[in-house]
């Protein structure tokens, strides 16, 4: 089983990644769950969503302490979070930096690490910075837990028409622009 | 073998009311459960269900009207939590002495104070002694398929009461997993429209509800309701068991989990059996016999079922997220050991409190359950009272 | 008014008060939620007129009216929400981004 960790703020779709990775996960045949940290949330303010990959039914029920990726749609947070808290040895940092890979390392070295600059490529495809499609495309580079084309068809389900195009190219670019430092 | 498709748990419970094609939701919202009356509401506004969506001021108004609907014939639906149970208190024991095969889920939330919108079992229990049929829960699937039986047992004439579907709230609202969805057609075959009863609030044969009950008839009055109650349990089973051979998936009052040799069996009600599954597999890892009985019926209490189950255990450790305040810990817990107190051989019963407000209960919290439980009936431990709170800091 | 009201993260039966009554006022002063900001505003006084619009349309309550009638930003709690560069009726606010750290 393989459970993840997001951090991103209220509003910016951490949320709507876990979950959209979870339909497509499911829509593959596997079994997946998805949920927020349970409570209100306030736009701006950190929070954590989560997810948990099987082959067979997820029994388990409480929340995820050590997960085998986290993924960070804002790296402002790793001022005051400790986003790889809890993070299994050989797990996945996913984060979303304008910084160089080679950079963005040097607080890291005991944790495998993907880059990618989802923000550019957010403003270039929608014109404002919202992440989260793009770095749902990261991830899958850096775990391969579902299939591209899977992520595509639930974007699509999710964002229709234009906007699920739009989102589907960030989620190609982001693929293709993640930087696997390891 | 219909395809798995993905659902968060509380749209799951709104497919499923859709589905039964409920005449009445009369609801109010409140956290954990807004999901729930929010997506009905949709349903009812383009159409996909063709219901009447009454939008009240306040739970206790919700169960009104709901019990108004219901005297006359319609199927109704409504949902709440917390402090919106509580609210509804009066209503309920109206509902259910009256005879209203009403359907309503319950995203167990804590009861204030102080103000918590995060799940545990504390509402239900607060209002466990209504009348209504009571069925825990434990994911989307479960959720879905009880609500359609529920309303099939509900409407039967030989059991004619409402039913409560609990379920934890957050845990088991908010989380988006997977499930198989009962096709239409099954459906409509199953659950039939309600067939209305001839003593129903109709102008063509006029009938007079809520009668006052005098001294000399109030014993039989409520003695009626809990022969109802009592006698509505074997027909649950024909339910499940009917609606067992249209999908292939069969409900029971309690489901064991690796029971047959264990030495300790841990029972609890909800969400958190599945992460104390995973806590038994760990602790048969490491040569400890434990084992999870699940118990989905609480309401009327299965005493005779949990008595022939449970009788050859060496111990039963009760885990729930409600307490009797200056009681005798869980509700839970005093039922299942006043359950066995007849028996010449029974199991130790022990009772644990946790998981109060959403605090989380962890894999390795029921794995050291399950060792202090078989700690105190080898004489290694001691439990003052037989019960406690666990996660306290003190 | 002190720290000694702020309760832990995770406080034991006793270290929580009685019905947990907050014994002390304004207790949201110590949640500092300039953490939470991507952007911030920036104020040039050359183009700001001091008609206080700003300070009082901050949903935050983060701007400050100085002694001499200026008005400052309180980076401590500003979430940088945007509100105040749009109701500047001279453009006098512009959002900054936060550097990466």
């Amino acid at each position: 089983m393989i459970e993840v960790r997001w951090h991103g703020r209220g509003g910016q779709g951490a949320v709507t990644a876990a979950e959209i990775i979870a339909h497509a996960a499911i829509n593959e045949g596997k079994y997946a769950q998805a949920f927020p940290s349970f409570g209100p949330e306030r736009r701006g303010a950190p929070v954590v969503a989560f997810n948990r990959f099987d082959d067979r039914p997820i029994w388990v029920r409480s929340e995820v302490y050590e997960p085998n990726v986290v993924v960070v749609l804002d790296s402002n947070l790793l001022k005051n979070v400790n986003v790889v808290e809890g993070l299994k040895p050989n797990g996945i940092l996913v984060l979303n930096t304008i910084k160089k890979p080679e950079e963005s390392k040097k607080p890291f070295l005991n944790v495998s690490l993907v880059t990618v600059n989802a923000k550019k490529i957010a403003l270039d495809v929608l014109g404002i910075p919202i992440v989260n499609t793009a770095m749902a495309g990261a991830f899958v580079k850096a775990t391969n837990i579902v299939k591209l084309d899977s992520l595509y068809e639930a974007v699509k389900k999710r964002f229709r028409g234009k906007a699920g195009e739009r989102n589907v190219k960030m989620i190609k670019q982001a693929y293709e622009e993640a930087v696997v430092l390891g | 073998m219909a395809k798995r498709i993905p659902i968060e748990d509380s749209y799951a419970a709104s497919l499923a009311v859709k589905m039964a094609n409920v005449d009445v939701i009369s609801a109010y919202p409140i956290t954990p459960q807004t999901h729930i009356v929010e997506r009905l509401s949709e349903y009812v506004s383009n159409g996909e269900l063709n219901a009447e969506y009454i939008n009240v001021e306040s739970e206790h108004s919700a169960m009104s009207a709901c019990l108004g609907a219901s005297a006359v014939g319609a199927r109704c639906f409504t949902a709440t939590a917390g402090q919106g149970l509580a609210l509804m208190h009066e209503v309920l024991f109206i509902a259910a002495g009256n005879r209203l095969p009403i359907v309503m889920t319950v995203a167990n939330r804590s009861l204030s104070p102080n103000i918590s919108i995060w799940g545990d079992q504390s509402d239900m229990m607060a209002s466990k002694d209504c009348g209504w049929i009571q069925i825990y829960c434990e994911d989307a699937q479960e959720i879905f398929d009880i609500i359609l039986c529920a309303y099939k047992n509900a409407e039967d004439d030989r059991v004619l009461l409402p039913v409560a579907v609990n379920f934890d709230g957050f845990y088991a609202t908010h989380v988006i997993e997977s499930m198989v969805v009962t096709s239409q057609e099954e459906v409509d075959d199953f659950l039939p429209p309600r067939k209305i009863p001839s003593f129903a609030l109709h102008p063509d044969h006029p009938t007079s509800w809520g009668a006052v009950g005098f001294p000399a008839i109030q014993t039989e009055i409520k003695k009626q309701l809990e022969d109802a109650l009592r006698n509505s349990k074997s027909i649950m089973n024909e339910v499940w068991n009917q609606y067992g051979r249209i999908t292939g998936r069969y409900y029971d009052i309690f489901e064991p989990y690796k029971t047959e040799d264990a030495e300790v069996v841990l029972l609890l009600m909800g969400s958190s059996c599945g992460t104390a599954r995973i806590a038994i597999d760990r602790l048969r890892e490491k040569g400890v016999k434990a084992g999870v009985l699940k118990l989905r019926l609480f309401r009327p209490f299965p005493d005779k079922e949990l008595r022939s189950f449970l009788k050859d255990y060496r111990v039963v450790a009760v885990v729930e997220k409600d307490f009797s305040a200056g009681g005798l810990g869980g509700h839970l817990f005093s039922e299942v050991r006043t359950s066995l107190y007849n028996l010449k051989q029974k199991p130790k019963v022990l009772g644990f409190i946790a998981g109060l407000g959403g605090r989380d209960i962890r894999i390795d919290e029921f794995e050291s359950v399950a060792k202090k439980a078989l700690n105190i009936v080898n004489g290694k431990e001691k439990m003052e009272r037989d019960f406690m709170f666990l996660q306290v800091r003190e | 008014m002190g720290e000694e009201c702020k309760l832990k993260d995770k406080p034991t039966i006793k270290e929580l008060p009685i019905a947990s009554i907050i014994m002390t006022p304004a207790t949201s002063r110590f949640y500092k939620t300039g953490d939470w900001r991507s952007f911030r505003p920036e104020i040039d006084k050359n183009k700001c007129i001091r008609c206080g619009l700003c300070w009082v349309y901050c949903p935050a309550d983060a701007i400050i009216r100085t002694e001499e009638g200026d008005y400052e930003i309180d980076l401590d709690y500003c979430k940088g929400c945007g509100v105040c560069p749009e109701e500047c009726p001279t453009k006098a606010i512009t959002m900054v981004e936060e550097a990466e750290v």
